[in-house]
């Protein structure tokens, strides 16, 4: 476990200081201006745009740093051989990979709760500088605490991505990782789709094909709230912890495949 | 007999080449060794013989075909026979945004030393390859001589019983190779066991106790270098008493020079020891030393690599 932890925080250290908190602060001040402004041009719905807009802006940022940071904490290491002197220390493939996610999910969680601090700070000076009559018309306020379920489930859903990178920079290269991951990405939102196919087409063979793809590939779908949220319609406790569930057992089965791959891979 | 630090027994590797219709092929051929404790085993040969692929196979960075790979007693990739080693990478690369002095660190920490034990450790080592100065400055800025040095440093973090270097006078300036060359006789004179990969054969000829060659995947020859089978190219004979002149009038022209106020003779192979050496006893002079002169480790080393089917 200490070893673990050692590659986890070196993990998080080299993250980082790989620009991401630079593309961090650039997004959170770009995100206040912004969406302060848009607000402004849309009489009475600006609260839910600034909501809407700064959730989607969160998860977004987030997806570029879950590709990128986390094809490259593994695929770089093989790339540019640092993995050599890494593995000659005593310790285990699994921990190395195990380490690395770890590292990254801690990054991850340290930008999206940057970018929520943001995000609440924007609508808590709409909140301070509007007039009562006015916060009067709005579903839910500002500053909604409610908020934190779409947020949280962000970053589930972020974790999962960052473990599909993570998975597919164990045995191909950093950019047809990234090509893959963004793929299953698109794919895990239309997943839902899959399930339906039998309404589409009368082929009894692509139906089977269309329900095993429905449960092998990641549905990501669900971890979406973000509508309900800004609507103010409520989102339970029970379905943010079986989403976030799902979440952490699909996760779990990348990490062993990347471990089941890595640990017999060679560095040639 | 104690257990050997390695043990390669019957040591293959093949790897697929070609895309759509793999083929195996053969990095490394049934190669046995055995390198004793305190050992400085030089492992020779040329690009693709077989010595990179030999020590990634010891640091089960690739799985052997076939044979097995041991250290210390224990097999390859075992946790606790890499707590007692240390490894030098060829063209050894880290990561940009760390220092090397946070490269130590994180390096000592896998070995479990304390975060203030790994900076002690990291200083000392720093100094001792000469980048003191340098250890705050981030390693994306390092030279790769540099780079090279702080491989080596990274090796020696744990204390290491058993030291693999791949290639390390590769990348270093004529100082640098001095040091390392230095460094290597240090760690050998410590007691380590040494087993270090180069195509630089005079590096090997005046650090090693013995010698490995390997030539297309094969280990065509091992041995202390004053036992392999070397050419014969003449004698250097030193005499004390006798003249310049004396020696000019038995031939030896160019031959003979003053050294340090004795005269040294290099003689051919078709001037044997037992022909010449009563001439110089007519001109008065003392023989001090003989010693054979043998060709270079690099021409032996060529000519075991242009026949390696005639090296058994």
């Amino acid at each position: 476990m200490a070893i673990i932890t050692r590659i986890a925080v070196h993990a998080f250290k080299e993250s980082i200081r790989d620009k991401v908190l630079y593309t961090l602060v650039l997004f959170a001040v770009l995100l206040m201006g912004a969406l302060y402004l848009i607000g402004q041009l849309t009489a009475g719905q600006d609260v839910k745009i600034i909501k809407d807009l700064g959730l989607a802006a969160t998860q977004i940022v987030g997806l570029f740093i879950a590709v990128f940071i986390g094809i490259g904490l593994v695929s770089k290491e093989v790339e540019r051989r640092s993995i050599y002197s890494l593995l000659s220390k005593p310790i285990r493939r699994h921990e190395l990979i195990l380490g690395k996610y770890a590292g990254l999910v801690l990054t991850l969680a340290v930008n999206v709760a940057v970018m929520a601090v943001a995000l609440y700070l924007v609508l808590g000076y709409m909140s301070w500088i509007e007039s009562e009559e006015f916060k009067a018309t709005w579903v839910r306020p500002a500053a909604d605490p409610a908020m934190w379920s779409a947020l949280f489930l962000v970053f589930v859903q972020l974790a999962l991505v960052t473990a599909i990178a993570l998975f597919f920079s164990t045995f191909s290269s950093p950019s047809l990782s990234a090509v893959l991951t963004f793929g299953l990405y698109v794919v895990g939102h239309f997943n839902a789709d899959l399930r339906n196919f039998e309404s589409v087409v009368d082929s009894s063979v692509a139906v089977y094909l269309a329900r095993a793809l429905y449960y092998v590939l990641p549905n990501l779908a669900p971890f979406d709230v973000k509508a309900a949220v800004v609507h103010g319609e409520p989102v339970s406790l029970g379905y943010v912890a079986m989403t976030t569930w799902y979440g952490a057992a699909y996760v779990a089965a990348l990490l062993l495949a990347s471990v089941f791959i890595f640990s017999r891979r060679d560095f040639k | 007999m104690s257990t050997p630090a390695i043990k390669l027994d019957g040591l293959t590797k093949d790897y697929a080449v070609g895309f759509w219709r793999p083929r195996p092929y053969r990095a490394l051929d049934q190669v046995s060794l055995e390198v004793a404790s305190g050992e400085v085993l030089g492992y020779l040969g040329p690009n693709g013989a077989g010595k990179t692929t030999t020590l990634k196979l010891l640091m089960q960075l690739i799985y052997p075909t076939a044979g097995t790979a041991e250290i210390l007693g224990r097999p390859a990739g075992d946790v606790g026979a890499r707590r007692r080693l240390g490894y030098l990478p060829e063209l050894p690369y880290f990561y940009d945004n760390l220092s090397a002095e946070e490269l130590l660190v994180y390096f000592g920490g896998l070995f479990s030393l304390s975060a203030a034990d790994a900076r002690r450790r990291a200083a000392t080592l720093l100094d001792r390859v000469g980048l003191g100065a340098a250890r705050h400055q981030r390693l994306r800025r390092y030279s790769k001589g540099m780079l090279q040095r702080v491989g080596i440093a990274q090796a020696l973090v744990n204390d290491p019983e058993v030291v693999f270097l791949d290639e390390p006078m590769s990348g270093l300036d004529p100082v640098g190779r001095r040091d390392t060359r230095e460094l290597i006789r240090q760690l050998g004179a410590e007691g380590r066991t040494v087993f270090f990969s180069s195509h630089i054969l005079s590096d090997a000829e005046a650090l090693c106790d013995r010698v490995a060659i390997m030539a297309q995947g094969k280990l065509i020859a091992t041995g202390r270098i004053a036992d392999l089978a070397f050419e014969v190219l003449g004698w250097e004979v030193v005499v004390s008493g006798g003249s310049l002149d004396g020696m000019r009038a038995l031939g030896f022209d160019e031959a003979a020079r003053e050294v340090d106020g004795r005269l040294v003779i290099e003689l051919t192979i078709d001037q044997p020891p037992e022909r010449v050496l009563p001439e110089l006893a007519r001109q008065g002079a003392q023989v001090v030393a003989l010693t054979p002169r043998h060709e270079s480790l690099e021409d032996y080393f060529m000519r075991m690599v242009s026949q390696p089917g005639d090296a058994d």
